[in-house]
């Protein structure tokens, strides 16, 4: 059983907080309590590198070059404000996931998320200035 | 310090917190029952015949050691031509055959075209193999398209079985012995639906988790006809739902007319203006 990272409080210092994010187990910080939990934490990802694997073995290297160049051109959104969602329709195009229906939109939408990041802090963090 | 507001959106899709809280619980509150999610222990039954494919299945959905719905529905629509049978967690099989349900029609609308019934095997099974048997949902698909009529069967780990006669839920054993017994390759309509129908009735009469009305679905080439109920259960209490009484049921014995005393305390006119 091998620790992963990724599993640390994710209150200030470091420290759980215990308001928003719920009790404290060290067992929790180091293993993942369900087991469907990493798989679907990397699941795009592993697709994503099984497709562009499968890609440059049939069509060579330059074909998943330019479509990664595109994803990441599409996942950078420039014009948005980081504290606001964005449908990301032209990566959803891309991948061709436009046109099918899983549970990633139907449960947990970022865009129906009751919380909000504190306008100012973001912009101010993504600029750098914090 | 600032750092505590610069906020992540979780990711979409499943939410794993509740599994770290419960495993963090664990030692504190001992004897804590969880609550058990509502199951349908089932008898679901399909044959291939002659002309199209006939479904079956109880209406009973258990939640624990009592009945949660006497009249819940169990065959689900997929598409048109495509009908699916669900036995597992209740929430498991609704949500999935909607998920697929959406999908198949978007692809239907895409391409113009009816959506075939390996199409909707091969999106159950990505989608239970992705999850690895945590989503408890075992199904059997039928349905007729420009190929045939086929018969599948999903389990929750994603294995697809393709057969002409099926079973499934707690109840398949009972059911699958009147199958095996009964079947012949290209039954007439009446014959596969009163075999349908004694395999379920099997599966009621010999296991606790199935029982009530028996459902039947027959899918042809030129339609479906979906009959629910096929067989009432000859236990079903006749409560009505509305207890609303017509005017004049009730007898009236005495009857004392008090007139109020008003008074005209102020008046005031007000003219509308009418142009």
């Amino acid at each position: 059983i091998v620790p992963v990272a990724g599993f640390s409080p994710q209150g200030a210092y470091g420290v759980q907080d215990s308001l928003r994010s719920g009790f404290t187990s060290v067992k929790n910080e180091l293993l993942p309590s369900h087991p469907l939990e990493l798989s679907e934490k990397n699941f795009q990802l592993n697709q994503d590198k099984m497709n562009f694997s499968t890609l440059r073995n049939i069509q060579g290297l330059h074909a998943p070059l330019k479509l990664q160049m595109e994803y990441r051109a599409a996942r950078q959104v420039i014009q948005r404000l980081p504290f606001l969602q964005s449908s990301n329709l032209a990566l959803d195009t891309l991948r061709n996931s436009d046109e099918s229906i899983g549970f990633e939109d139907v449960l947990n939408d970022p865009a129906h998320s009751e919380v909000m990041g504190e306008p100012h802090m973001m912009v101010e963090y993504k600029l750098g200035l914090l | 310090m600032a750092l505590a507001n610069v906020f992540e959106t979780p990711a979409p899709g499943f939410n794993f917190d509740n599994a770290g809280r419960n495993a963090a619980l664990k030692g504190l509150f001992d004897g804590g029952k969880t609550p058990k999610p509502m199951k349908t222990g089932t008898t679901i039954a399909g044959v291939v015949f002659k002309d199209g494919v006939v479904l079956g299945a109880d209406t009973r959905a258990t939640s624990g050691e009592v009945v949660a719905d006497k009249m819940c529905a169990k065959i689900h629509y997929i598409s048109p031509n495509i009908y699916c049978c669900g036995a597992g967690t209740a929430a498991d099989t609704e949500k999935t055959t909607d998920l697929l349900s959406s999908n198949l029609t978007i692809y239907s609308l895409n391409s113009g075209r009816n959506p075939r019934v390996v199409m909707a095997v091969n999106i159950l099974q990505d989608m239970l193999y992705r999850y690895h048997g945590q989503i408890g949902a075992n199904l059997i698909l039928g349905g007729v398209d420009c190929t045939g009529s086929h018969l599948y069967t999903v389990g929750p780990y994603g294995s697809v079985n393709k057969v002409p006669y099926l079973s499934m839920g707690s109840g398949d054993l009972a059911a699958l012995g009147i199958l095996e017994d009964g079947f012949k390759p290209d039954l007439e309509l009446e014959p596969a639906k009163e075999l349908v129908r004694a395999a379920i009735q099997a599966g009621i009469m010999n296991d606790l988790g199935s029982g009530n009305n028996i459902d039947i679905c027959v899918i042809t080439k030129q339609g479906v006809d979906y009959i629910r109920p096929y067989r009432e259960s000859q236990f079903k209490d006749k409560r009505k739902t509305k207890y609303k009484y017509p005017p004049g049921a009730t007898p009236i014995l005495t009857e004392k007319v008090v007139p109020l005393k008003l008074e005209v305390v102020q008046e005031t006119v007000q003219k509308m203006e009418t142009a």
